[in-house]
């Protein structure tokens, strides 16, 4: 039922300092983005989920993952981004270890496919520009440039947690 | 040798929480006027548990404090001192003292030793000895200075009846050779002639001499056990005076302490004290166990099948799945019962409440407990205690008058506050009962119409006026007391049992008293759930809360207002709900001509849900939505079905408060039309009249 | 490896006993007061019992002397657990049968040599 892609069972896990400067990077419409790899607890095919009533369209349901329950998150509908057919060949879901006060929470995001493992390290980092775009500066680590391509490095947890928990929370005490 | 002994530190400050609460039970009943022995025996047996394990622990100032409380208690047992309101105050107050330093050294904190000591001081006093019965120094260590001694005559002739206490001279003898080099000579002379022996007697006599060993408590530590029945002399063969003079007499029994291997480990006690344990009746493992075997019997006979099965054997196989699922359903009740813990546990803490608070009330007020033995989850047990202590502190400051009005009122001056525990069907009902003077019907009725919740005309039958305590913002006390209404309304309380599944309504006669009850389900764990097809959609509905499911009988529709719609069943007018709607699965209303109803109760509501199909009942495993995501809107949980698929399961209560929700603004739209035709009818009246 | 019957209400003494005599391969059984314990007397023998004074139920002392009587427990070596203060319930253990007896504060090396003196 659950076919996993890959195992994101980082390699060089021995080596943490290294891994700490990698990135998986993942398409949303013509972008690469990139979350910190030891965040990434698997890749999985996109599957059906189920709906939850009253929720923002960005979040799409939740999914049985080995016994929990795990919210599905479309980025590209969050960063108000065209929204595409989801191809069960194609669309990937991206499951995410997120940090907060209250603890750890396992989530998934819905990206058009997954591209690359890159290495950047800190002093590589860029800060990203405000422009003032659907994406809130603040859930952006930094922009990097890869292969001369420029990748968008997420910052997960303020993502998750104020860019979509809060809103969703928000929403429903209305 | 080392061994930790610091894993056991949880297991004991467990039971001294639960020797604390004992201890209370125990001296407010004999406040309560029971001199019964065992009763001050108990309260002796705790006080000295807890002085032995913190003492082992080298909690000192726990220990020293039981030490002398031991003292009086020892008195009161002796029948030297009566249980006086005195006695019983003070002691109630070291029990909340221990609780405390208890509460502190677990958590890792440092003791304040000065509140100890006055208590102590006072426990003291009250023995009569003006702190004069010193406690005794515990850690005296056993001085085993070096001595010129360093040879020894013993001389050792045991009672007849020396064995029969399990004592064994060759045993002493093999212990004293180890503290130094020993001959030894016996003397037979008592030895009887051979038919008058008895070979459970002790005849013989010994002299030895014990060379190399220069400690003389050492070799009295030996013949510790024995020295009453034995005669026994030790004499040093080259006398010392001046240490031996010192030792002489000293035969104070001591205790090592060892080393600084027990040292406190703040970080350690502290990671302890956050793990929670819960206490299982041996029984109750054992029938896991004989489960687990059978399981186990059952999955080996379907894989023997599996391995080389053809269609002849389809009944075996047949079989073998029942078996399974029989095995595991009673695994799983066993589980669960494991949970499951007598609601004794949330009642004991109410005694010492009641008699605190009596206290302090001015009120004369008598507790009685039934149905303690009634098993609930623990953690449902876990959140209903701050409800409980909320109604029983409201009955007694609300309810219950004063013993002058009481008297007044021709009723006894003696108030009681009755809780009761039961099952009832798939639930627990737990009622607080007071005989007081009931709630005040027309105060709530005014403060409801004041904050707009009912309306002036409404004709509200009375019982329902009193269910409006438990709303929002609502707090008829006109005085915030110290007691209860600080802050904290009926809506909290509501609110918890309500997240917990539960539900609470009051029951009120003026003059005679008030009954809340509380109604909870038996576990968090596990629901009975009703699966239902709303647009598609699989969705759990909790069995519990289903009266009856229905196909509409079109005659029995009423639009109410034009579009909130009702259905008459048997005199009654019940709401119906789409939860299409609700849920916002579809844009197409249901036809209502059509749909199948399942009527179901949450709390005093009842309502009608729109569904489009009923699926199977089966038991569900509720899984938090919060614990990845958040509260979402009318639902209480997840599950996983058997396909893999997640199934959201309805929380009826919030669903309704959402269709309420909805229906607000449908009829603020329509009352605003209706306003409007009111306005026009009114018009064309005034112009033709 | 001696077997022992270790008798007392509280678990966590009961539990670092049993600990303690566990692990240096002493084979233990527990019970929580004197009736149980007797009830166990009775269907079973034992190298050495250790128990409690103060219990509910059945108390250390009456346990001994109940023990006693039983065959299998004539010369059985019978400790009771005691703290410093108690010199009369030694003295009464004693004329129950009791063998010895162990001081409080519960100590795994005090125990351990100690009860080499009974059991060898």
């Amino acid at each position: 039922m659950s076919e996993a892609v890959a195992e994101a069972e980082p390699e060089v896990k021995d080596d943490l300092a290294e891994a700490r400067n990698q990135y998986l990077t993942f398409m949303l419409a013509d972008e690469e983005y990139g979350v910190d790899i030891l965040r990434v607890q698997e890749i999985k095919c996109w599957e059906e989920v189920t709906d939850i009533p009253n929720t923002p369209d960005f979040i799409k349901g939740v999914m049985n993952l080995r016994g929990a329950i795990v919210p599905i998150i479309d980025l590209r509908l969050r960063f108000s981004m065209e929204s595409v057919e989801y191809d069960t060949q194609k669309t990937v879901v991206i499951v995410l270890k997120v940090l907060s006060e209250k603890g750890e929470r396992t989530i998934g995001v819905v990206a058009d496919a997954v591209s690359d493992v890159c290495n950047v390290s800190p002093e590589e980092l860029r800060v990203a520009p405000d422009f003032g775009g659907a994406i809130n500066i603040e859930f952006i680590r930094g922009l990097a440039s890869v292969n001369d391509k420029m990748v968008i490095l997420l910052n997960i947890d303020h993502l998750i947690n104020q860019g979509v928990l809060q809103h969703v929370q928000a929403e429903a005490t209305v | 040798m080392s061994i930790d002994l610091e894993q056991f530190k949880e297991i004991f400050f467990e039971e001294s929480f639960e020797g604390l609460d004992a201890m209370e039970t125990c001296l407010l009943q004999m406040e309560g006027g029971n001199d019964d022995l065992e009763i001050v025996n108990t309260v002796f047996r705790a006080a000295h548990s807890i002085k032995g394990g913190s003492a082992t622990f080298s909690f000192t100032a726990v220990a020293s404090f039981t030490h002398v409380m031991e003292g009086l208690l020892d008195d009161m047992r002796e029948g030297n001192r009566a249980a006086d309101q005195e006695v019983v105050n003070i002691l109630l107050q070291s029990v909340d003292l221990l609780r405390e330093l208890l509460t502190t050294i677990r958590e890792g904190g440092d003791v304040d030793e000065s509140e100890v000591s006055d208590l102590k001081e006072a426990l003291q006093v009250l023995r009569g000895g003006e702190g004069a019965q010193a406690v005794p120094e515990k850690e005296v260590e056993a001085a085993s200075e070096k001595r010129d001694i360093e040879e020894w005559e013993i001389s050792f002739s045991p009672d007849e009846d020396l064995l029969q206490t399990g004592n064994d001279p060759a045993l002493l003898f093999r212990e004293l050779a180890m503290l130094g080099e020993l001959s030894l000579t016996y003397d037979a002379s008592r030895l009887p002639d051979f038919e008058a022996m008895d070979a459970e007697l002790a005849y013989l006599q010994w002299k030895m001499t014990l060379k190399g060993c220069s400690d003389k408590a050492a070799i009295e530590e030996i013949f510790e056990w024995v020295e009453d029945e034995c005669d026994l002399e030790i004499t040093a063969v080259q006398p010392d005076r001046r240490a031996e003079d010192r030792r002489e007499g000293d035969r104070r029994l001591t205790s090592r302490r060892t080393g600084s291997r027990r040292e406190k480990d703040p970080q350690k006690s502290k990671a302890a004290a956050a793990s929670s344990s819960i206490r299982v009746g041996t029984d109750r493992i054992d029938t896991l166990i004989d489960l687990v075997g059978e399981l186990v019997i059952t999955q080996s006979m379907l894989s023997q099948l599996g391995e080389d099965f053809s269609m002849d054997k389809l009944e075996n196989l047949k079989t073998g799945l029942g078996q399974l699922s029989r095995n595991s359903r009673q695994l799983q009740e066993s589980v669960m019962s494991v949970r499951m813990q007598p609601i004794s546990f949330a009642f004991n803490r109410f005694p010492r409440m009641v008699h605190d608070l009596s206290q302090k009330l001015g009120k004369i007020v008598r507790l009685e407990t039934t149905g303690e033995d009634t098993e609930m989850d623990k953690t449902v047990m876990e959140k209903i205690n701050d409800p409980l202590v909320h109604l029983v502190r409201n009955s007694m400051d609300h309810g219950l008058e004063t013993p002058e009005e009481r008297r007044a009122a021709g009723k006894p001056e003696e108030g009681v506050v009755h809780l009761s525990a039961s099952h009832q069907g798939g639930n627990i009902v737990v009622e607080i009962t007071d005989d007081g003077r009931g709630l005040n019907r027309d105060k709530i009725l005014s403060k409801a119409i004041e904050r707009g919740l009912v309306q002036e005309e409404d004709d509200i039958p009375d019982q329902q006026i009193y269910n409006l305590v438990f709303l929002a913002g609502f707090s008829t006390a006109d005085s915030l007391s110290d007691v209860s209404g600080r802050g904290v309304g009926m809506d909290v309380v509501r609110r918890n049992i309500e997240s917990l599944g539960g539900s609470v309504v009051v029951r009120s006669t003026p003059g005679k008293g008030s009954i809340f009850t509380i109604t909870l389900p038996l576990t968090l764990a596990i629901l009975d759930g009703q699966l239902i097809n709303i647009k598609g959609q699989t969705m759990v509905l909790p069995l519990g809360s289903i009266i009856e499911s229905l196909i509409v009988d079109k005659t029995q529709l009423n639009a109410m207002a034009g579009e909130s719609e009702v259905y008459s069943l048997r005199d009654e007018y019940i709401p119906i709900i789409r939860l299409s709607e609700v849920f916002d699965l579809s844009d197409q209303q249901d036809d209502l001509r059509t749909a199948l109803l399942v009527v179901v109760e949450s709390g005093q509501d009842k309502v009608c849900f729109v569904v489009d199909d009923l699926l199977a009942q089966q038991q569900v495993v509720i899984k938090s939505m919060e614990s990845n995501f958040c509260k979402v809107g009318g639902v209480s949980g997840a599950t996983i079905l058997g396909d893999g698929n997640v199934s959201l399961i309805i929380d009826v209560n919030d669903t309704i408060r959402l269709a309420k929700e909805l229906g607000m603004e449908h009829l603020q739209a329509q009352q605003e039309q209706g306003n409007a035709k009111y306005k026009q009818a009114r018009k064309m009246l005034e112009v033709t009249g | 490896m001696a077997k022992v019957l270790i008798v007392d209400d509280m678990a966590s003494m009961r539990k670092m006993v049993a600990f303690t005599l566990e692990s240096v391969g002493h084979e233990v059984t527990s019970a929580e007061d004197g009736d149980v314990a007797l009830e166990i007397g009775k269907k079973d023998s034992f190298d050495l019992v250790i128990t409690d004074v103060n219990m509910p139920n059945m108390d250390g002392i009456t346990l001994t002397k109940s023990l006693r009587e039983l065959a299998a427990f004539k010369f059985t070596p019978i400790l009771l657990l005691t703290t410093e203060a108690g010199k009369d319930k030694k003295m009464e253990g004693k004329a129950a049968g009791a063998t010895g007896w162990l001081v409080k504060p519960f100590d795994p090396d005090k125990l351990l040599s100690t009860i080499k003196r009974v059991l060898g």
